[in-house]
């Protein structure tokens, strides 16, 4: 479905997730961050780059791993991102909700 | 003579060799599996012998028995896989040398990963039911527990059979009405997931189930830690959750042999071709079951099904013929609801499990994902399935490896 972030028109999934990454920019970051409550400061975008940088890598993100990134701790990464913080994080990055493996 | 080593001889492993015997015969080809243990465990029997439906010696057999006679069967200790040198170096230093090797080494519960999970409470109010040692001290536990807070509990995933702990929620809520308590238990079901499970369709319906059975659900839990003397759970977010019996499956590991051969992931998985099964790193190494990293359930019907691709792949490597990129994460379950009911699912990679009937289409007698007392006797029977047909390689009729759409009704 389509739906207008930051003045464009965005293709998203019916959770909100963006389905072509090429249509993200820092603008549609930002929208989707005020649209999730999350004012996002120097030590968000450090770590959206981190998630975008894994995911083009074709890493499977995991809360585990990036607690292990080096770039945060888990610790952290919950007062940044509250609640469900690989969630909201993936979605404000324009990347794929993490699938879970089952 | 060429030489196929099999590493471990649980469900995966086992129904390998039995595969591969009848394909691979002397004087050409020796077959070796090597396992550290004298006893084959039914490990779906874990859920049940909490509640006293099943007891210890319905579920453990010698490995022995289901090991073909042709294929040597070394009890030992692993120490390190050389895949450089294509060899394996036991404990005790003796090397075995492959020219092919199937890595079917499973997983187990780590509950040292978490904070506190392995304190002054386990086994006494926090248990997991995932190794036999921990089912039987938690039906030995359940058998004069007087009621309280039950909080059961996911870690983290991917963990074994990932339906199990709804299972225990269930059977948990059934046992406790058939004790007359139930309405002394109050049962909450806490998992890292944003729901009951994580395909959308099956959350609907067993969200609708545990509401149903007034289980309660707590999505979206990190743990950070458990508080023994607080007998809490703790996420990082914050969110505290109290209990007086915590069932808790623990994070699931691979082998530690991949951390001691430089072979694993950081949870020590082994990374696989999800459609070929052969190892990403090393031609000659293939990857059965719980061990490797692909994104199917880690599950003995997905071992099953990936255990037929997996015999014709190694055939054709043998053959020097190209792998045929042929598994497509087969898995087929049945969820016990309590109650002498179960419901059914079949999915795969692509495809989420939805409602329709199974094996044969538009007939059954299997319902997918609603309840039936059919659902449960096929549950039940499948202990009988797992020894005498499973185990032995056996093709189980009508249900093929790669997962059928017909008789299934996607919106």
């Amino acid at each position: 479905m389509e739906k207008i972030i930051a003045g464009k028109n965005i293709t998203v999934n019916e959770e909100g997730y963006l389905t072509d990454f090429s249509q993200w920019d820092e603008q549609v970051g930002e929208a989707l961050a005020a649209e999730a409550n999350v004012p996002l400061s120097a030590r968000h975008w450090e770590i959206l780059k981190y998630l975008q940088n894994e995911q083009k890598n074709q890493v499977a993100l995991s809360i585990r791993r990036i607690g292990k990134s080096g770039v945060t701790d888990i610790k952290e990464f919950y007062q940044l991102f509250p609640n469900a913080p690989l969630k909201t994080a993936t979605k404000i990055a324009g990347i794929p909700k993490p699938a879970s493996c089952i | 003579m060429k030489h196929v080593v099999i590493l471990g001889a649980g469900t995966a492993g086992t129904m390998m060799a039995n595969h591969l015997h009848h394909q691979l015969k002397h004087p050409d080809w020796e077959i070796t599996i090597i396992d550290e243990r004298e006893e084959h465990h039914y490990q779906p029997g874990y859920l049940f012998l909490p509640f006293d439906i099943y007891a210890p010696e319905d579920i453990i057999k010698t490995i022995e028995e289901f090991i073909p006679k042709d294929v040597k069967l070394v009890k030992n200790k692993i120490n390190r896989i050389k895949p450089a040198d294509n060899k394996i170096e036991l404990t005790g230093g003796n090397e075995i040398a492959y020219d092919i090797l199937i890595i079917a080494t499973g997983a187990k519960i780590a509950p040292e990963e978490t904070e506190g999970m392995k304190g002054a409470e386990w086994q006494k109010s926090v248990f997991d039911f995932y190794t036999f040692e921990g089912s039987l001290a938690l039906r030995n536990k359940l058998r004069d527990w007087e009621g309280g807070k039950l909080v059961v509990h996911i870690t983290e995933m991917p963990i074994k059979c990932p339906v199990a702990p709804l299972e225990f929620a269930f059977l948990a809520d059934s046992f406790f009405k058939h004790k007359h308590m139930r309405d002394k238990v109050e049962i909450t079901y806490v998992t890292p997931l944003s729901g009951a499970f994580t395909k959308p369709k099956a959350t609907e319906a067993l969200e609708h189930l545990l509401h149903e059975k007034g289980i309660n659900i707590e999505p979206d839990f990190a743990i950070e830690k458990v508080d023994n003397e607080r007998k809490e759970i703790v996420d990082y977010g914050g969110k505290i959750i109290p209990f007086d019996l915590l069932v808790t499956v623990p994070t699931n590991k691979g082998d530690e042999l991949m951390e001691r051969s430089g072979m694993g992931d950081d949870l020590n998985y082994v990374p696989t071709n999800k459609a070929t099964l052969q190892s990403k790193d090393y031609a000659n190494i293939f990857v059965l079951g719980d061990a490797s990293n692909i994104p199917a359930s880690k599950a003995g019907s997905v071992a099953h099904f990936e255990a037929e691709i997996l015999t014709d792949n190694i055939l054709r490597f043998v053959h020097g013929e190209p792998l045929k990129e042929e598994f497509d994460g087969h898995a087929n379950c049945f969820i016990e609801t309590g109650n002498g009911k179960a419901l059914l699912i079949d999915f795969n990679y692509t495809h989420e499990p939805v409602e329709g009937s199974f094996p044969f289409p538009g007939i059954g007698p299997l319902r997918l994902l609603k309840e039936s007392r059919m659902n449960h006797m096929g549950k039940l029977a499948f202990r009988w399935i797992y020894w005498n047909v499973l185990l032995k390689g056996t093709h189980i009729p009508f249900v093929s490896a790669t997962m059928s759409e017909k008789g299934k009704h996607y919106a």
